[in-house]
């Protein structure tokens, strides 16, 4: 491959910029934990604290120095992999946030194991079956699913699955320190579901609109005249042409995810990284704040960038020729 | 065999997913929670913040939906509860695809180097993890309406740039513009009377498909704790109150779960109706 490719030039591009994104992340969370209300060490340790404890606070945070050196120290610390220590508890960010991750990436992995091959399972179904009863009936649940805000499915599954009609699952996630959330598969039922819902109309429906098209197409009408059987005709010969926006949309989907975490962990108490967030705001831990923004931003846009090279490799016009924005 | 007949025409085409039908229903769905969130405030009997029996207690004659986690009226709470909501993403929908829609419309017309700066910082802003940093923005500096209705325009912005960018390219070619340009209209008149009501109808539908997630935004932050604050009646906030109590009166958090549930689901299926009918989109969701 030639230094000159097309695809190289655009993969260069989307860096920088995915780069630069991701710096200005960086200056804004920074900028936003700076505005907390009058002086963040009070905010932090509330009206009763001592003077000593204070000024200690403020020599922990570098409070004591100008504004760009706080950062400074702040991104050249994230870089050398020093995280700092969070402010509630005498653990380091990482100590804290590590088994959050690992708890979060299987939640992750999970969604994503059981949802994508599901909406694309129903989207070639609602594509094969295109205006009869099945394909607008999942269709129009979809469009349902994916108007409805994450903690109402995650409450509405709660309420039917938990507590009030049945008793099957438990409503809250918990997790004892030191345990994984593998050690009680069920805990992950409920948030595994309530994400596959959110998840699952974007891909059905870019599957099923690309599969409609492709089996439209004069190749397939040609197949069929020759006799090919159904299940052949639509593996073989429709799938891989339909599958390529999909693809891009499953990793867009993935991207929108580091905000849904958020909500879903926190409305099932689940043991993750989004929780770790929605606790560190409430005690105001800045160092734990600034840490998991930056590294849920950091997620959201390698995602997208993974989904825009996708989205050229899979395009043959987008692959070969010059790359120019719509 | 039955597949390879799918090709012919069907004479039902028009009666089905996102037709008139559908469209009808949500909006009728959407209308019905947005009266009860406008007019609940006058149509409560009780005081939203009035204690009248003790925690958790179930329906009764008195109080028909039962008492809430501090012994309020949950009917009184829920009437009293949406108007917020509703006001919020109203405005965050209005102003976010207002101003996205002045951008892109900018940046179709002029062309050249604003064309260029102002793709550039759309690019930039789209490849923020926008919620994030909503989420972010409101749990530090505060719930302020004006901070919510700010940060959830400035979401919606970028987004509705593009489209609107999209739309004036094709629109910028036309020939009564060119006209407009040779009899040398003024270019912001162009851009107002020439091309503003030409790129209407897709604008229409990013009203609808923001204000959807509008709701979706606001309902979650006030459900996280970052809306308005206890003790004012809020359905977001109601939610997360009074799940500890789901086994001794579900309808606190039931009732207002499926108030935003019916709004959101009616505002898409109406937007998609809208959409098909104004874009001219196939039912595969393409032109």
């Amino acid at each position: 491959m030639s230094l000159r490719h097309p695809l190289l030039g655009f993969l260069g591009r989307r860096l920088l910029l995915g780069a630069l994104a991701l710096l200005l992340v960086s200056i804004v969370v920074f900028a936003a934990t700076q505005i907390l209300p009058g002086d963040a060490a009070r905010a932090v340790l509330g009206r009763s604290a001592t003077p000593e404890r204070l000024e200690a606070l403020r020599l922990q945070l570098h409070l004591d120095r100008p504004a760009l050196t706080q950062y400074w120290i702040w991104l050249s610390g994230l870089f050398a992999g020093d995280l700092g220590t969070s402010l509630v508890t005498p653990q380091s960010v990482y100590q804290l946030a590590a088994p959050r991750i690992a708890n979060s990436f299987s939640l992750l992995v999970i969604v994503g194991a059981i949802g994508v091959p599901l909406a694309i399972a129903f989207g070639i179904a609602a594509a094969i079956r295109h205006n009869r009863p099945f394909d607008t009936g999942v269709s129009v649940t979809a469009l349902a699913m994916a108007a409805v805000p994450e903690f109402v499915i995650g409450i509405g599954l709660i309420i039917l699955f938990a507590t009030v009609v049945l008793h099957w699952l438990p409503p809250v996630s918990l997790v004892f320190p030191g345990h994984s959330v593998w050690d009680t598969p069920r805990i992950l039922v409920l948030p595994t579901l309530t994400l596959v819902i959110a998840v699952f109309p974007y891909i059905f429906r870019m599957m099923r609109s690309s599969m409609i098209e492709v089996l439209e197409s004069e190749y397939i009408e040609m197949a069929r005249l020759k006799g090919i059987a159904q299940h052949r005709l639509i593996l073989r010969h429709a799938l891989p042409n339909a599958i390529a926006p999909t693809v891009q949309v499953v990793a867009l989907t993935f991207a929108y995810l580091a905000g849904g975490v958020v909500v879903v962990e926190y409305v099932f108490g689940f043991p993750g990284i989004g929780q770790g967030l929605v606790n560190a705001v409430f005690t105001r831990d800045i160092p734990m704040i600034q840490f998991i923004t930056v590294l849920l931003a950091a997620f959201y846009v390698v995602v997208n960038i993974i989904a825009d090279v996708i989205a050229v490799l899979v395009t043959p016009k987008l692959r070969t020729g010059a790359w120019r924005k719509p | 065999m039955a597949e390879a007949l799918d090709h012919a025409p069907k004479p039902v085409r028009r009666r089905r997913l996102g037709g008139r039908g559908l469209g009808a229903v949500g909006f009728m769905c959407a209308a019905a929670v947005i009266l009860v969130a406008l007019l609940g405030p006058f149509l409560a009997t009780r005081s939203p913040t009035e204690f009248v029996g003790i925690p958790f207690q179930g329906p009764s004659t008195s109080a028909w939906l039962g008492t809430d986690m501090l012994g309020r009226d949950v009917l009184s709470r829920v009437l009293c509860g949406g108007y917020e909501i509703l006001g919020l993403s109203a405005a965050a929908t209005l102003i976010g695809v207002l101003g996205g829609a002045v951008l892109g419309l900018a940046a179709g017309y002029v062309k050249g180097t604003a064309d260029e700066v102002i793709m550039r910082l759309l690019d930039v802003a789209l490849a923020f993890p926008q919620t994030i940093l909503a989420l972010l923005f409101v749990s530090l500096i505060g719930p302020e309406p004006w901070l919510i209705v700010l940060v959830v325009a400035a979401i919606h912005a970028p987004q509705v740039a593009r489209v609107a960018r999209a739309a004036t390219l094709r629109v910028a070619e036309e020939d009564f513009v060119r006209f407009a340009e040779a009899i040398g209209m003024a270019r912001s008149r162009i851009m107002l009377w020439e091309i503003f009501p030409n790129i209407v109808n897709p604008l229409l539908v990013e009203l609808g498909l923001r204000f959807t997630y509008s709701i979706a935004i606001i309902a979650g932050l006030s459900f996280l704790g970052f809306g308005q604050q206890p003790p004012a009646p809020d359905w977001g906030l109601m939610i997360n109150e009074n799940r500890i109590g789901l086994a001794a009166n579900p309808w606190p958090v039931v009732v207002p779960i499926l108030l935003i549930a019916i709004l959101t689901i009616g505002t898409n299926l109406f937007t998609e109706s809208v959409a098909r009918a104004v874009l001219g989109l196939g039912d595969n969701g393409k032109a």
